[in-house]
């Protein structure tokens, strides 16, 4: 399994700001365990919180695919490390070091829309950085969008916050998945 | 900036960095045992005041523990009074915090010095 949770970076701007994409597909397993059909009861306290358009499970519980916040909070992780390593030109390791706000408006990422990361710098030095954004859910029946998220991230440079530990020289953080990303996005 | 105004502004910047209330920020709290800041919170501290201060801070500037790891400054897991004359040296914004340390320089109960009031008196430092 590939863990990259971007389909293509559609604007980078070093240093400041970078937006991705990431096409939510029926093909994913993991949705489908997220919600799988139930005989009935239980859904709720599974977190099961309605459809697209607020409306709540059926008596028969049937299959209902989301993708989880969890991975939502990953593909900005990824969002906002990229535009962190990308800023000092990948010679950083960097790593994810707090979340310090996730907050979920209840729009649900389902199969067929589009969930769009906007991630931008807020401070960035030899230590680490900091970062906020907003995803957004994007229907491509309706053109529209619809906020689905805010977060903040900070990141760490672990070879200069970890000193004393030995780290692999070779980056290991941002591999051939992530370099592949940015090429087939059109950047160096 | 008055000593209130930079306090206003501190308790701001923990009540984001921390997800503490703002009650529970006051002058004598202790950013680790109380407030439940962990590594990473220090550095998220450091650049929100920054950032709300429009300052510059240096990466041992605000916090230097290195004297700690230093066996010249350590003996019995307790700091020397070399140790503590080099700590006074290196962080002035805490001479009232490291006079009550002095007392019982354990190296394990150094956190403790890391209070919000030496906080305010750093920015104060640092404004000045």
């Amino acid at each position: 399994m590939r863990w990259i949770w971007l389909d293509k970076i559609v604007e980078l701007n070093k240093a400041e700001r970078m937006v991705a994409i990431k096409n939510v597909t029926a093909a994913e397993d993991v949705l489908h365990d997220h919600f799988a059909a139930a005989a009935g009861g239980g859904r709720a306290e599974q977190g099961y919180h309605g459809g697209p358009t607020g409306a709540g499970p059926d008596a028969a519980h049937p299959a209902y695919p989301v993708m989880p916040n969890s991975l939502i909070i990953e593909g900005f992780a990824q969002t906002a490390g990229i535009l962190v390593g990308h800023a000092k030109d990948f010679k950083e390791k960097v790593i994810l070091a707090k979340i310090g706000k996730a907050s979920f408006t209840g729009v649900n990422a389902v199969p067929g829309t589009t969930v769009r990361y906007t991630a931008e710098l807020r401070h960035l030095d030899d230590r680490g950085a900091s970062t906020r954004g907003s995803v957004d859910l994007l229907d491509p029946l309706t053109g529209k969008s619809q906020p689905l998220a805010e977060i903040e991230m900070m990141f760490s440079h672990i070879d200069q916050n970890m000193k004393g530990i030995a780290f692999p020289e070779h980056n290991f953080v941002f591999t051939d998945q992530f370099m592949d990303l940015l090429k087939r996005s059109g950047i160096d | 900036m008055t000593d209130e105004a930079i306090f206003e502004k501190v308790q701001e910047v923990l009540e984001d960095a921390l997800g503490v209330d703002d009650d529970e920020v006051t002058p004598e709290a202790r950013l680790g045992e109380d407030l439940g800041a962990e590594s990473i919170d220090y550095l998220d501290i450091s650049f929100r005041l920054e950032k709300a201060f429009g300052v510059k801070i240096g990466e041992t500037e605000m916090f230097d523990q290195s004297v700690l790891s230093d066996p010249q400054y350590v003996q019995d897991g307790k700091v020397t009074e070399t140790g503590m004359n080099e700590l006074r040296t290196k962080m002035p914004h805490a001479s009232e915090q490291l006079d009550r340390f002095a007392q019982d320089p354990q190296v394990e109960q150094f956190g403790d010095i890391f209070t919000v009031d030496m906080l305010c008196k750093f920015v104060k430092g640092k404004l000045d």
